[in-house]
């Protein structure tokens, strides 16, 4: 299935989640993230994309009531970052994420990406201009920004403001990136702009994508997981779940004779 | 079929009935809220009107300027001063208290208080503002006061600390509860965004959290003060009613709203120096009061959130 050699960046073993309601949202999940490497979840709305991309950086913990259940294994520790005994802080700093709509700070372009810096306890005016400059220029918004830094972020279009949250999210050097639909709220050219964007960050992190758009997934991920109703049907390739899927679910998925 | 076509017609047409109710809830919405505008209008013509013969005799410098206030002495003195002293000063102290300790409360109760204890302390609080200021006052005079004077042998009767602080307890509910609802206002992506970047949770409601709201906050902020500068019964209880020029809270003081109760609460004849003056004193509160509102406004628009 996996020709090539790959490291295992993260992987979920069995996780099940629950919300606090009662809802179980996820049903032995076994997907595993290689190292620099793009992985979309692809699946019909409700099916627990989102629900998954969110137990990686235990966004789940805001609110009480929520249960993991199984393991989401973190390398090259080797450990269970859903652990009781793990700090989710700590997680949070390894495992950044960008938001489906964008949600800049009420701050300036500038404080917007020192946040996840300053939150680090970092002051130092020089360090905290260079790794703001990286980012920003990591995020391919530097051009457009480096004349007006000063200026609230809320000033800034749509596209800009989701490079914005990934330049955010890229400054304080993620080991992994969370993507929630971050096209989904955007115009044509502004998510091209982000898919160019991924590509080029994959040379350094590893990636996981929710994505209700099929094209996304073909065009920028390396692996491709296809969930439905909480369970992982399929997980493989992206030329090979897009092309010769091993299960009639997910072929009917690809193919839109789906529902 | 043959009553088809009508029924078609008929429903196309204008529906007078609906139309009439509409208009008459639109005029009984604008007269309501043209006689809270004339109202307003009414209370500025008579604070003015009222206060046009009393700056016939007394001067506007003199008023603005004098720091003696004696109205009812033999040698009469007209110095607003005094009483704008005492106003600052207590609603300073009550400033002091209420800021931080509302938005202590207002933070926790939004950032930190489980579902529970939010539902509890919510009440509570709005018990509190139903408390008379009556009791208030002589919660000041009798319990505050005493127990201050063991502190600090110095302190008068009465005096400003005492009030000021008791002022200060009884605004807390206004602005946890303004700010409150602004802070939770603020959407939950917000939050989600910086926790995600690895925040905790006081970092969240300082750094993020509270920036957003400001608007809502500093709108909470200015609420207080009003309210301060408009309390009438805590400090004419409290605070003694001499008028005062000192900013020193161990003395005693009158504010502005304590000479106006003390007077119309006497029996000076309508139309007399002493009974105009109130009415100049009262021109100065209004003043004051409207200055903060449209501060407040302003604040607002310029700080006004966009999420
Ligand atoms: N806070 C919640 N409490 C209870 N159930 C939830 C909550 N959020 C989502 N769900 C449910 O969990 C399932 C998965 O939701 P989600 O992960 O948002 O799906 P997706 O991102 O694939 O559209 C859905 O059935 C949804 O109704
Ligand atoms: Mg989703």
């Amino acid at each position: 299935m996996v020709k090539k050699q790959e490291i295992i960046k993260a992987e979920s073993r069995n996780f099940n989640f629950f919300y606090a309601d009662g809802t179980h949202a996820l049903k032995d999940i076994n997907v595993p993230l290689y190292e620099k490497r793009i992985t979309a979840l692809i699946g019909p709305s409700g099916c627990g994309k989102s629900t998954f991309l969110r137990s990686f950086n235990r966004m789940h913990d805001l609110y009480p009531g929520n249960k993991y259940q199984g393991k989401i294994i973190l390398n090259p520790d080797d450990t269970n970052i859903l652990d009781k005994k793990v700090d989710a802080i700590e997680v949070r700093m390894r495992i950044s994420m960008v938001f489906q709509k964008p949600n800049p700070f009420p701050k300036s372009i500038y404080e917007n990406v020192a946040y996840g810096l300053r939150v680090r306890g970092e002051n130092n005016k020089r360090m905290l201009d260079d790794k703001v400059e990286e980012a920003l220029k990591g995020a391919s918004l530097w051009n457009e920004v480096k004349d007006r830094l000063p200026d609230l972020a809320f000033n800034l279009s749509g596209g800009q403001q989701q490079r914005l949250c990934i330049a955010r999210a890229l400054a304080t050097d993620p080991e992994i990136m969370l993507f929630d639909e971050p096209t989904s709220a955007l115009d044509p050219i502004a998510t091209v702009n982000i898919e160019e964007l991924m590509s080029e960050l994959k040379k350094k992190l590893t990636i996981l994508i929710v994505t209700h758009n099929m094209q996304q997934a073909a065009r920028i991920s390396d692996y491709t997981a296809y969930m439905y109703l909480g369970k992982m049907i399929e997980f493989d390739e992206t030329d090979i779940i897009f092309t010769n899927p091993s299960k009639k679910e997910t072929e009917d998925y690809i193919t839109g004779k789906f529902g | 079929m043959s009553n088809v076509k009508p029924t078609i017609s008929k429903a196309l047409k204008k529906n007078i009935r609906r139309n009439f109710v509409e208009r008459l809830i639109e005029w009984a919405l604008m007269f309501s809220g043209l006689i809270a505008i004339l109202v307003t209008f009414g209370i500025v013509y008579i604070l003015v009107s009222e206060s046009i013969p009393f700056f016939d005799s007394v001067s506007l410098k003199e008023f603005l300027t004098s720091t003696i206030w004696t109205p009812n002495f033999e040698i009469k003195n007209y110095g607003i001063l005094p009483l704008v002293a005492g106003t600052v000063t207590i609603t300073g102290i009550a400033l002091i208290v209420a800021i931080p300790l509302g938005t202590i409360t207002a933070v926790y109760l939004s950032e930190f208080a489980s579902h529970k204890v939010k539902e509890t302390v919510k009440p509570v609080l709005e018990l509190l503002v139903g408390v008379p200021t009556v009791v208030f006052g002589y919660f000041a005079l009798l319990l505050v006061t005493p127990l201050l004077q063991k502190i600090i042998p110095d302190l008068a009767s009465f005096n400003m600390l005492g009030p000021g602080i008791v002022m200060g307890i009884m605004i807390v509910p206004y602005i946890a509860s303004v700010a409150e609802d602004s802070m939770r206002a603020v959407p939950m992506a917000m939050r989600e965004g910086s926790y995600a970047m690895g925040a905790t949770r006081f970092q969240t409601a300082v750094s993020v959290v509270m920036p957003a709201a400001l608007s809502g906050i500093i709108a909470a902020y200015i609420l207080a003060i009003s309210r301060g500068i408009g309390e009438t019964m805590i400090v004419a209880i409290a605070a003694g009613q001499q008028p005062n020029f000192t900013f020193n809270p161990i003395e005693s003081a009158a504010t502005i709203t304590a000479y106006i109760v003390s007077v119309a609460l006497g029996d000076l004849e309508h139309g007399g120096i002493g009974y105009q003056s109130i009415f100049a004193a009262g021109m100065v509160l209004f003043i004051m009061t409207l200055s903060l509102n449209i501060l407040g406004q302003w604040t607002r628009n310029k700080f006004s959130e966009r999420y």
